[in-house]
């Protein structure tokens, strides 16, 4: 018997570690004859944490496991009883969250030990590179070409393009980087990745080093990471003792060592040239582009930086060939994508779906829809860079051309969904204050006009919008786009001007009737007490953190909205649904 | 309060030794100032000094790479460091409630230490573990699904327990 217990940064948080210790525990106490291993990311966060059991009757997968329940798993491993965790197992509904995907990255998910390079061998590891270095660079390159694989970072640019110029440029060393500052909030692919499945990380990079002609590379990864830098320090370690790493690898000419640069926080640092400034030790600030990295980049050097995701399709597309992976997809848009999947949906996690499928297909039909089937308001995509699109366009296809041309983008593949209760101008407000203190300061336009732009819709979720407000943050957020160097700035005003445009009634009410739709702006609301629905049962008022709330027992109570600080306790408290927003 | 660095104390000798061992490998600024934090727990004026000392560039170029990254911190933090968690996915789920739940606990809001130097608060970007949110991180632990009566009470816990 086998049993493995998930162990990425999420299962983690939500108390796997303790279970897998409270399960050795009882595993060596009770001298009983089971496996206990762990594996990476499921993918299936909101049913973390989970435990698998393998044995003769196949898998059992154990969802929302507490301590308590090891008991009972210890119960059935002992007796093969299975009465007792029945009440675990996983629902068909809940399992199809997986059977709807399509999975090429994550492919090895919940199913390898990540910290094992022997289980990543056993799932065909490291045949891709082996295949690879029978072929001459130039042939991988077409490989590559021929799937349509492109950036999976946010650019969405042809890959195979930018390793060829790579490969062609002149100049020596040349450098492979992986950019895995994964700074979008809501995003969360790059980090499942590298916790999950190191070594397919490891395999891309090298595969793409072979290409390009470099026998140095380096993992750029966030600093707020722990177990993703943990997990592949391993992974390296372990690869290099078994020959993958190093010179001569496999008995070829081709040598190559890669090595981990952990990033100090900046979501600049996404963007290529300033990723390369901050290996170089400097402030993360962008460069003026030309000359590309492939020309010019670390060191002055030729370089090819790739996101994690871009990498770790690489070896499935040696595999089974670049036509296989574009067989899936759009005519624009070529194979798989992975999507973080978040907010107010009821089933989150990380979605892998191959391109074109629609917006419907990932919120409904695999994340199940709204949670507490609110009305569905619209997704934000590609977080601070990307747009918010409303439930009209639900059956949008997802592919690179047509989030564009709404005004998102496919960005990393943050997807984070909206209900009613999300204020839009609040969202926009949200990510500007991101970008604004995230602009490394080199343009003006994006120093000062995200900074304006912050001001403006402070003040319109403030109740003191000024007539014309509407119209100043799109003429400023059109010159923000235009006037800066890098895509931050460049892309910064998006969720400005997607929310203007798909929800402009809501920006309407904000300015000129001072009210929140949502109910979120505080500035803009007001609580009271219905007279008729109030119990006088008092809890509301032993809530008010400022005494704001008076009236008698078992009499209608009421608010003093001179002292109420909105903080929304009586709201939260009421049963009788008798306090109501203004 | 600023530290007093003291030049024989083991702190000192270990930023010594890993001075020497980085002053020679270009573009290790930004590593030599993680190293120096792990050392120090925060990043005292008199290090910054001694660092540009050791690899040889002006004070200026090490104050302005260590400004420019969020990592990084001039003050000393409290036993228990709060991430709060900003991410988009915290923010669609109330993480505001939380923050202000924090700050009528403690008294203290983003980027501050209480008087009694127990807990400093901190937002951040994002910790990745969306499907939780809100959430939050103490030291090493992770706090999902909060309310703002289960962030006091993890609070108050926390407190209770170093007393």
């Amino acid at each position: 018997m086998k049993i493995a217990v998930g162990q990425g940064s999420c299962g983690t948080a939500a108390g796997a570690g303790k279970i897998f210790s409270l399960l050795q525990k009882s595993i060596s106490n009770g001298g009983l004859e089971a496996d206990l291993t762990i594996t990476g990311c499921i993918g299936m966060c909101f049913l973390e944490p989970i435990v698998d059991i393998y044995d003769d009757a196949g898998l059992k997968r154990l969802v929302k496991v507490t301590e308590n329940d090891v008991e009972a798993i210890t119960d059935y491993i002992k007796t093969g009883t299975a009465s007792k965790i029945e009440h675990l197992l996983i629902t068909g509904e809940d399992n199809a969250f997986l059977t709807k995907q399509t999975r090429v990255a994550l492919r090895h998910f919940g199913l390898i030990n990540p910290e094992d390079i022997n289980d990543y061998i056993a799932a065909e590891g490291y045949t891709a590179l082996k295949k690879a270095l029978a072929m001459t660079p130039g042939e991988v390159i077409d490989e590559v070409k021929l799937s349509g694989l492109a950036g999976r970072g946010g650019a969405g640019f042809p890959t195979w393009f930018k390793w060829d110029a790579a490969r062609k440029s002149e100049g020596n060393p040349k450098y492979l980087i992986c950019n895995a500052d994964e700074g979008d909030p809501g995003a969360f692919m790059d980090r499942a990745i590298i916790e999950s499945d190191p070594h397919l990380l490891i395999e891309g990079m090298l595969i793409a080093a072979y290409a390009i002609g470099a026998d140095n590379a380096v993992v750029y990864v966030r600093a707020e990471y722990p177990l993703a830098i943990l997990r592949l320090t391993k992974a390296l370690e372990q690869a290099a003792a078994a020959g993958f790493l190093g010179e001569s690898i496999l008995g070829t000419a081709f040598g190559c060592d890669i090595r981990i640069k952990a990033g100090a926080g900046a979501f600049v640092c996404g963007e290529e040239t300033a990723l390369i400034e901050s290996l170089e030790g400097n402030r993360g600030m962008p460069r003026l582009k030309p000359p590309f990295p492939a020309e010019s980049g670390y060191w002055g050097k030729p370089s090819n930086i790739n996101n994690v995701e871009t990498y770790a399709n690489v070896p499935w597309i040696l595999l089974n060939g670049g036509p296989a992976f574009a067989s899936m997809g759009t005519e624009d848009s070529k194979g798989t994508k992975v999507f973080a999947l978040t907010g107010k949906v009821k089933r989150g996690g990380l979605v892998e779906i191959p391109m074109g499928k629609t917006l419907r297909d990932v919120i409904f039909d695999i994340g199940g829809g709204i949670r507490g089937d609110a009305r569905f308001k619209g997704v934000q995509m590609g977080g601070p860079s990307g747009g918010c699109i409303p439930a009209s366009l639900i059956d949008t296809p997802i592919d690179y051309k047509k989030l564009g041309a709404l005004g998102a983008i496919m960005g990393s593949g943050g997807m984070v969904v909206m209900d009613d209760s999300t204020c839009m101008v609040g969202i926009a407000k949200f990510f500007l204050d991101f970008t604004a203190k995230e602009s490394c300061g080199k343009c003006v336009h994006c120093r000062i006009g995200t900074k304006r732009l912050l001001e403006i819709l402070e003040r319109i979720c403030a109740g003191e919008a000024k007539p014309g407000d509407g119209e100043l943050l799109e003429e400023l957020g059109k010159e923000v786009k235009s006037g800066s160097l890098c895509g931050l700035g460049q892309s910064a005003p998006n969720p400005v001007l997607s929310t203007l445009n798909y929800y402009k009634s809501e920006y309407e009410a904000h300015i000129h009737e001072h009210k929140c739709p949502a109910h979120e702006c505080k500035s803009l609301i007001m609580y009271l007490i219905d007279s008729e629905k109030c119990t006088g049962c008092t809890l509301c008022a032993k809530k008010c953190p400022v005494g704001a709330i008076a009236g008698e027992v078992k009499k209608p109570h009421a608010i003093d909205n001179d002292l109420c600080t909105k903080c929304g306790n009586c709201y939260q408290v009421c049963k009788f649904g008798a306090v109501r927003i203004l | 309060m600023m530290k007093q660095i003291k030049i024989f104390s083991a702190e000192f000798r270990l930023l010594e030794e890993m001075l020497d061992t980085y002053k020679n490998i270009p573009g290790s600024l930004i590593t030599v100032l993680q190293k120096a934090q792990e050392i120090y727990g925060y990043l005292p004026t008199e290090v910054l000094s001694l660092i540009a000392d050791g690899l040889e560039i002006p004070v200026a170029k090490v104050f302005g790479v260590a400004s420019f990254y969020t990592q990084f911190r001039f003050q000393p933090v409290g036993k228990y460091l709060i991430l709060l968690c900003k991410g988009t996915a915290c923010h669609v789920n109330a993480s505001q409630a939380i923050e202000q739940a924090i700050e009528e606990e403690l008294g203290i809001k983003d980027g501050q230490t209480t008087p009694d130097g127990l807990f400093t608060l901190k937002n951040v970007a994002c910790l990745g573990c969306c499907s939780l949110s809100p959430v939050m991180m103490v030291n090493e632990d992770t706090y999902g699904s909060l309310t703002p009566d289960k962030t006091k009470k993890i609070l108050q816990k926390l407190r209770e327990l170093s007393a």
